[in-house]
C-alpha cells in the first residue's frame, strides 16, 4: 500500500513539475525573462508543495499506524487477554498480524483468527484514511501552489532553500550518527566503570578477561574480578606494534615520496604513484593472511637459523606486514605536500647553487613538514585502529614487553576476542570492549586533531 | 673604467668601453620542437647594468635563464651555440652548474622567500657553499648583505622572525640580499620589480644602481622607464632573435631599428 502510494506520489511530483513549468511559461506569455525565477523553478516548487506535505503524512502514518492497531486490537479483545501475561500478550498480538498480514505464525485459535480479522478491517480503513489523506494533500498543494504562480513569485528561493535543508540533513545524519557513537560507548564505558575501577582498568598490569566469570560460582573464585581487566599490557602491545610500523612505513613512504615528486620522471610518476595506491585498496584480511602464513614463519625460522626463539605469532611480523600497508598512506599524502611546495622555492635554492639534495633537505622537506607529520600521525592512527592483521598475526596472550619477537595482543585484537561468542551483553567482559573502544577512540581522535592544529598553524607558511 | 677595451664584437666596439663579463655567441634555445632564441649574439658587460626588453615571450627571460643554466631544471629545455662567463663556456661539461650558479645569482620575478627566519634566508647560501667557519662570521656575512641590499636597518630587530613575514618589497630586497650572500660576480633579475609597488620599485631601482659598483647585472624589465633609468646598455629581443643592442641613451633616443622604436614608443608589445 506506501509502496504504491510512494510510486503515486513520485508520479504527482513529475505531473506537478511539468504543470508548475508550463503555467510559469504561460504566465511569462513568451517573455521568459520577465519571470522572477526560471520556469523550472516554478515547476520544482510546485511539486515540492505538492509532494512534500503528503510524503510527511505517509511517514508519520507508518510510524504511528501499527502501535494504534495494537492498541485498539487489545482494548477490544481486553476481556480475553485478562489472564494473559506479558509475553503471551505479545505472541498472541505477532501470531495474529502474521495470520492476517502473511508471515508464520507460530499457533492460531479463534482468538487469534478474531483478532486477525479485526487487523485486516482496522488496516482496510487506515489505508483508505491515508489515501484519502494523501490525496487531499497534493490537491491541496497543488491547487494553492498552482494559483501561487505568477510574475514575481520568489519560487527559487523555496526550491533552493528546500535543497539546503536536504543537505544539511544529510550531513546531520553523519554527525549525528558520530555522536551516537560517542554517547553509547560513553555509558557503556561507564557501566563497565561501576563493576571494575578505572584506575585498574587504566593502570592494572594483567589482563585476562577470558577468566570472568558472572553468576554463580563466582563467589568460589578466588581471583579478584577486577584485578584481570589491567589495560596496560594490551596497550604497550598495540604502542609496540604500531611503532613498528612506522619505523617500516615512516622513512620508506618518505622517501619514495621525495623521489617520485622530486626525482621521478612524469611518465614513471604516473604509473608508479597508482601502483603505490593500490597497495592501500589491498584488503587488510589479504594482508592478514600473509603475515600469518608467510612472514611470521620466516620470522621464525630466520630465529631458528640465529639461534634465537621467534614466537610463531610475533609483534614483529604483525607489525612489518601493517608497516607496508600504511606505505601508500605516507608516501600518497607526503607526495601531495612535497609537491605543493611552490616550485619558486626550489628555483630560489637551486639559483644561490644548491644542489638538488641541498634543496630537497634544507628547504622543501621543512617546508613541507607539517604536511609531513600530519600524513605520519594519520598513518598511526590507521595503524593503532587496524584489526584484521594483529588478529591474524599478533596473538592473544597478554605479555607486557617491548621484546618485538615475542606475541604480543593489541586493543582492536581484545575487542575482537570479547566480543566473538555467545555471552551476556551486560558482563564485565563485554562491557570492557566498549571501555578498549572509547580508550582507542579517544587516542586516534587526539592524534587526528593534532594532525589538524599542525597543518593549520604551519600550512600558509610558504605562501 | 677600462682605457684599453677588449674587442667587443662590431656593436658593442664602438659604444663600450668596459671589459665583457658573459658573452653568448650563436645562443638557440628550444622547448621540444620548439625554437625559442634564434642565435642571439651578446655580451655583458662588466660592472653594468644591461637591460633586457622586448614584448612578453620575445625570449629574455629564456636568454637570462640560460646565462645560469636554470633551463636545465625544465626537461624539454635544449641549448646550442656558446655562452661564456669569464671566457670559460659554461655549458662546457667540465663545469660544474652548481658552482656556475654561485658566481651568477639570480632574483625573480615573484619574491620567493625560503619558509624561514631572514638570518636565515641570507644564511642559507653562504652555509651550503661553506663560506663561514664560524656562526659569528656567517653573522657578518648576513649583516653585510642585508645592508647592501638596503633592508638591514629596517629588519635589524627581527631577524629571526620569518621573512615571509615582510612585506612585498622588503622581500623582494630580502631575496637579493640573499643572492648578494654568496658573492656572485653577475647578478640575474627576471623582472624583480614587477610584483611591487611604486614606492618599493624605487628602492630596488637604487639599489640596483648601488650594487653596478661590485656585481654585473642583467635585468629583464618590461617597464621602459626602468630599464631608461637603471641600465647603462639595452637588448631589445622580438620573437627570438635580437633585434638591436646599445647603450640605453641610444637606445631610447635614436634606436636604429625600427621594431625597437615601435616597442619603447607603445606601439606594440
Amino acid at each position: 500500500m506506501i509502496a504504491t502510494l510512494l510510486l503515486v506520489l513520485v508520479a504527482c511530483a513529475i505531473g506537478a513539475f511539468v504543470i508548475g513549468r508550463n503555467r510559469a511559461i504561460a504566465i511569462a506569455g513568451g517573455k521568459v525573462a520577465s519571470l522572477h525565477s526560471r520556469p523550472s523553478h516554478h515547476g520544482a516548487s510546485l511539486a515540492i508543495v505538492c509532494v512534500v506535505p503528503a510524503l510527511a503524512l505517509i511517514v508519520l502514518w507508518s510510524i504511528i499506524a501499527p502501535n494504534v492497531m495494537d492498541t485498539a486490537v487489545l482494548s477490544r479483545f481486553s476481556a480475553e487477554l485478562a489472564d494473559y501475561g506479558v509475553p503471551q500478550i505479545e505472541g498472541f498480538l505477532r501470531d495474529s498480524r502474521a495470520v492476517a498480514f502473511g508471515g508464520i505464525a507460530g499457533f492460531t485459535d479463534e482468538l487469534t483468527e478474531q483478532a486477525a480479522a479485526y487487523y485486516q478491517s482496522l488496516n482496510a480503513t487506515g489505508n483508505m484514511i491515508l489515501a484519502a489523506g494523501t490525496a487531499l494533500f497534493v490537491l491541496a498543494g497543488l491547487y494553492l501552489g498552482y494559483r501561487a504562480i505568477k510574475l514575481r513569485t520568489r519560487a527559487r528561493h523555496l526550491v533552493e532553500r528546500f535543497i539546503l535543508v536536504i543537505l544539511i540533513a544529510c550531513s546531520a545524519v553523519a554527525i549525528l550518527t558520530t555522536i551516537g557513537i560517542v554517547l553509547s560507548l560513553v555509558v557503556e564505558t561507564f557501566r563497565f566503570f561501576q563493576k571494575v575501577p578505572a584506575t585498574d582498568f587504566l593502570f592494572g598490569l594483567h589482563w585476562s578477561p577470558q577468566s570472568a566469570f558472572e553468576g554463580a560460582g563466582r563467589e568460589a573464585l578466588a581471583q579478584d574480578q577486577s584485578k584481570i581487566f589491567g589495560a596496560i599490557p594490551i596497550f604497550a602491545g598495540t604502542l609496540l606494534i604500531t611503532a613498528i610500523a612506522i619505523l617500516v612505513a615512516g622513512p620508506i613512504g618518505l622517501m619514495s615520496a621525495i623521489y617520485l615528486s622530486d626525482y621521478a620522471g612524469p611518465r614513471f610518476r604516473a604509473v608508479a604513484k597508482p601502483i603505490l595506491e593500490i597497495l592501500a585498496g589491498v584488503p587488510t584480511v589479504v594482508y592478514g593472511f600473509f603475515a600469518a602464513l608467510t612472514v611470521a614463519p620466516f620470522l621464525r625460522n630466520l630465529g631458528e637459523s640465529v639461534g634465537t626463539s621467534v614466537s610463531s605469532e610475533s609483534a614483529l611480523a604483525a607489525g612489518l606486514v601493517m608497516g607496508i600497508m600504511i606505505i601508500p598512506f605516507v608516501s600518497s599524502l607526503s607526495d601531495d605536500v612535497i609537491n605543493a611546495v611552490p616550485q619558486s622555492l626550489r628555483d630560489g635554492s637551486a639559483a644561490l647553487g644548491a644542489t638538488k639534495s641541498e634543496t630537497i633537505r634544507k628547504v622543501v622537506l621543512p617546508a613541507a613538514l607539517p604536511g609531513i607529520v600530519s600524513a605520519l600521525l594519520l598513518a598511526i592512527s590507521r595503524a593503532i585502529g587496524e584489526t584484521m592483521i594483529v588478529v591474524m598475526a599478533a596473538g592473544l596472550a597478554a605479555n607486557l614487553t617491548i621484546n618485538p619477537l615475542e606475541a604480543v595482543t593489541t586493543v582492536t585484537v581484545q575487542i575482537v576476542t570479547l566480543l566473538v561468542g555467545d555471552q551476556e551483553f551486560d558482563s564485565a567482559k563485554t562491557l570492557a570492549a566498549f571501555a578498549l573502544g572509547l580508550a582507542l577512540f579517544c587516542i586516534t581522535l587526539t592524534l587526528n586533531v593534532i594532525a589538524l592544529r599542525v597543518v593549520q598553524k604551519y600550512r600558509e607558511r610558504y605562501d | 673604467m677600462n682605457e684599453n677595451p677588449v674587442a667587443l664584437g662590431s656593436e658593442a666596439e664602438t659604444s663600450s668601453k668596459t671589459a665583457v663579463k658573459m658573452r653568448g655567441t650563436g645562443v638557440d634555445v628550444f622547448y621540444g620542437d620548439k625554437q625559442a632564441l634564434f642565435g642571439v649574439n651578446l655580451d655583458i658587460p662588466e660592472n653594468q647594468v644591461i637591460a633586457l626588453i622586448g614584448p612578453s615571450g620575445c625570449g629574455k627571460s629564456t636568454f637570462l635563464r640560460c646565462l645560469n643554466r636554470m633551463n636545465d631544471t625544465i626537461d624539454i629545455c635544449r641549448v646550442t651555440g656558446e655562452i661564456t662567463l669569464d671566457d670559460q663556456n659554461v655549458y662546457d661539461p667540465s663545469v660544474d652548474v652548481v658552482e656556475l650558479r654561485a658566481r651568477v645569482g639570480m632574483v625573480f620575478q615573484k619574491p620567493n622567500p625560503f619558509p624561514k627566519s631572514i638570518f636565515e634566508n641570507v644564511a642559507y647560501g653562504p652555509r651550503i657553499h661553506g663560506l663561514a667557519r664560524t656562526r659569528s662570521e656567517l653573522e657578518e656575512i648576513a649583516v653585510t648583505s642585508l645592508e647592501k641590499a638596503g633592508l638591514f636597518e629596517e629588519v635589524k630587530d627581527r631577524l629571526h622572525e620569518p621573512g615571509t613575514g615582510l612585506s612585498g618589497g622588503q622581500q623582494q630586497r630580502l631575496c637579493i640580499a640573499r643572492a648578494i650572500a654568496v658573492s656572485p660576480e653577475v647578478i640575474l633579475m627576471d623582472e624583480p620589480c614587477s610584483a611591487l609597488d611604486p614606492i618599493a620599485t624605487a628602492r630596488v631601482e637604487e639599489l640596483i644602481d648601488d650594487l653596478r659598483q661590485n656585481y654585473t647585472i642583467v635585468i629583464v624589465t618590461h617597464s621602459m622607464q626602468q630599464a631608461a633609468r637603471v641600465s647603462q646598455r639595452t637588448a631589445m629581443f622580438h620573437l627570438g632573435y635580437l633585434v638591436e643592442e646599445d647603450e640605453t641613451d641610444t637606445i631610447f633616443t635614436n634606436p636604429s631599428n625600427p621594431k625597437t622604436q615601435d616597442y619603447i614608443t607603445g606601439r606594440y608589445g
